[in-house]
């Protein structure tokens, strides 16, 4: 399969998955207990705006009828106003997409390159104390809850040690205004350390357990006993030869790793109050926000099948075995 | 099975305390977990430290932590074996099915999979969870909508190798029908890994109950860890009641790791290639 299919294909599927999950949403959203008119407008609107609605949504039409408009309105982009916020839904989610974003992606960085290296120390200190101690540890940390490492990291380092800030984004009046500086600044940082941590930590089992099965295997290999023979010390070997191998599992893994690290993040946002997608939803199902509720969950699954998507692009970039099949 | 391992065995022990703690929790719980207790003067217990009255201290609402964490236990045994239950038996039989049929069934099954695998499991449960009505029914319903993708998968996978075997070519020439194939002969031999992919999402189902309580959106009537540690987190407690944020995150944890342990080691019996040299 060439790569201009092979994308293509990836990006069918997505398309696909999108019109589905889309579906599951408008499916989900009519069949709440009540009328859908209470659901999908603001009770508070005055009469003639909620009329209006009536008569955009189809409310009072046959049921595909309604699911016509509605796919309409989402290809126009136009995804209601939340109650909440009197505002358009995309106009609050817009702002929220890009901090989520930030924080998976430096979540995502910290947890790859903790994967890979850790990875490699433990395939390199197989058999010994050290192994045995860095293995408990992965397992702990993916064992316990992620919200709850959250509260503990917070208690500990907010708290009790008074280093890092308990949430948020930003202090008020603190960094830059516009743009890329505002992801920038010192105090992003800081206040992005802690959420990271947590979630690097908690994440970095999957890439790490790869990377580490992966060096093992490669290290049986033949060329790598015809490296050791040639007289390669050993961190050359395990630098120049099993690590390039074993990040071509760890980077196939990162679709999973995206989708699973994405539900994460509505924890990790809610604990940090990181402004982002997920803790949008969460405030949205808490006030029966309905439209925004609705919106959040198509923009993270979007977000989702984007991350995906470059992963493949990259995978097929990575690994010529995938352009020339 | 647990005898050679030390961490199948301690991981066995923890399980069994808690199965013996969630049986006999109303027994063991030395209040009612919603009583708001005074202190002996008369005035309402909240936020008081462990001490010989209350173990785990109180929340603010002078309620005794302990109480809550052993109630929580049944909860989280609950919801994680009737999770457990349903979706491994959604996903055995999808696998059986794709696995044994091959063709454009196994196609149509398999790409319901890897939706499922797009679909983000905890934005989808909180969305399900929170708008229907809040109830640990609806939590094991929205756990196992999605989470059956992976033994579905796993399981197809192993279906197809086995279907390949002699007997199962035997079973067919001699003239066994379909669904006597299935479920005779191929089906008890997945069934080991059908045992553990169950303990997989046994452990998967009590952090995502544990999770949506945490979020706020849990059974108002049923008292969960994640309640538990819910109203921990949004009254400020953590602040200093670290005996109110602790406990039930330590449960979650230990059940969490006692079943990984057992999962492991059953798996390695069942596939001796496993096993460390």
């Amino acid at each position: 399969m060439g790569p201009r299919r092979y994308l293509l294909r990836r990006f069918l599927q997505n398309a696909l998955t999108l019109v589905v999950v889309v579906t599951v949403i408008f499916v989900l959203f009519r069949t709440l207990p009540g009328d859908p008119a209470s659901v999908l407008i603001d009770p508070l609107a005055p009469a003639e705006v909620r009329e209006e609605m009536t008569r955009r949504l189809g409310l009072d039409r046959p049921l595909w009828l309604q699911y016509a408009l509605y796919v309409r309105d989402l290809v126009t982009g136009d995804l209601g106003r939340s109650f909440l916020y009197q505002r358009p839904v995309t106009e609050v989610l817009g702002e929220k997409i890009v901090n989520t974003l930030a924080l998976v992606l430096a979540t995502f960085l910290v947890a790859y390159s903790l994967g890979a290296a850790g990875g490699v120390f433990l395939a390199w200190k197989r058999g010994q104390k050290v192994e045995i101690v860095g293995n408990a540890l992965v397992l702990l940390f993916r064992s316990a809850p992620v919200f709850w490492s959250g509260i503990l990291a917070i208690m500990l380092f907010s708290f009790v040690l008074d280093l890092l800030p308990l949430g948020g984004m930003r202090s008020i009046g603190e960094g830059g205004e516009t743009g890329l500086a505002r992801f920038l600044h010192w105090d992003f940082l800081h206040h992005l350390i802690l959420p990271v941590m947590v979630g690097a930590l908690h994440f970095c089992g999957l890439p790490l357990l790869l990377v580490r099965n992966t060096v093992l295997e490669i290290l049986g290999e033949d060329f790598m006993e015809m490296a050791r023979a040639k007289g390669m010390s050993t961190s050359a070997l395990i630098f120049k030869h099993a690590l390039r191998n074993a990040l071509l599992p760890a980077v196939t893994a990162s679709a999973l790793f995206i989708g699973w690290a994405m539900g994460g993040m509505v924890l990790i946002e809610y604990v940090f109050s990181w402004p982002g997608l997920g803790r949008e939803i969460v405030t949205a199902v808490t006030n029966r926000d309905y439209p925004l509720a609705q919106a959040s969950f198509i923009f993270i699954s979007v977000l989702v099948m984007s991350l995906n998507f470059v992963a493949d692009v990259l995978y097929g970039y990575l690994d010529p075995r995938v352009r020339v099949r | 099975m647990v005898q050679g391992d030390p961490l199948a065995r301690a991981g066995f022990i923890i399980l069994a305390c808690f199965v013996v703690v969630g049986i006999f929790a109303p027994y063991l719980a030395p209040y009612d977990p919603t009583q708001m207790i005074n202190r002996p003067d008369g005035s309402l217990a909240f936020l008081s430290p462990p001490s010989a009255r209350h173990w785990l201290g109180t929340t603010d609402l002078g309620r005794d932590v302990l109480s809550q964490v052993i109630m929580g236990t049944r909860v989280a045994l609950i919801v994680g074996f009737l999770a457990a239950l349903l979706v491994t038996v959604i996903g055995t039989l999808i696998g059986l099915v794709a696995g044994y049929y091959r063709g454009w069934m196994d196609d149509v099954l398999m790409r319901l999979v890897d939706l499922a695998y797009s679909i983000p499991f905890e934005p989808f449960a909180i969305v399900l969870v929170g708008l229907l009505e809040p109830s640990i029914w609806t939590v094991i319903v929205a756990i196992s909508l999605l989470t059956w993708r992976a033994p579905a998968r796993v399981i197809r996978a192993q279906v197809l190798s086995v279907a390949q075997r002699p007997f199962v070519k035997a079973a067919r020439v001699a003239g066994a029908s379909d669904f006597r194939i299935l479920f005779v002969h191929i089906a008890p031999n997945i069934l080991p890994l059908t045992f553990v992919y169950m303990t997989i999402e046994f452990g998967i189902a009590i952090v995502a109950e544990a999770s949506v309580s945490f979020l706020g959106f849990g059974d108002p009537h049923v008292e969960s860890w994640g309640k538990t540690l819910h109203l921990a987190f949004l009254t400020g407690a953590i602040r200093k009641a670290w005996w109110w944020a602790i406990p039930p995150g330590l449960c979650i944890t230990l059940i969490v790791l006692s079943v990984f342990f057992l999962s492991r080691a059953y798996e390695e019996v069942i596939n001796p290639r496993l096993r460390r040299v």
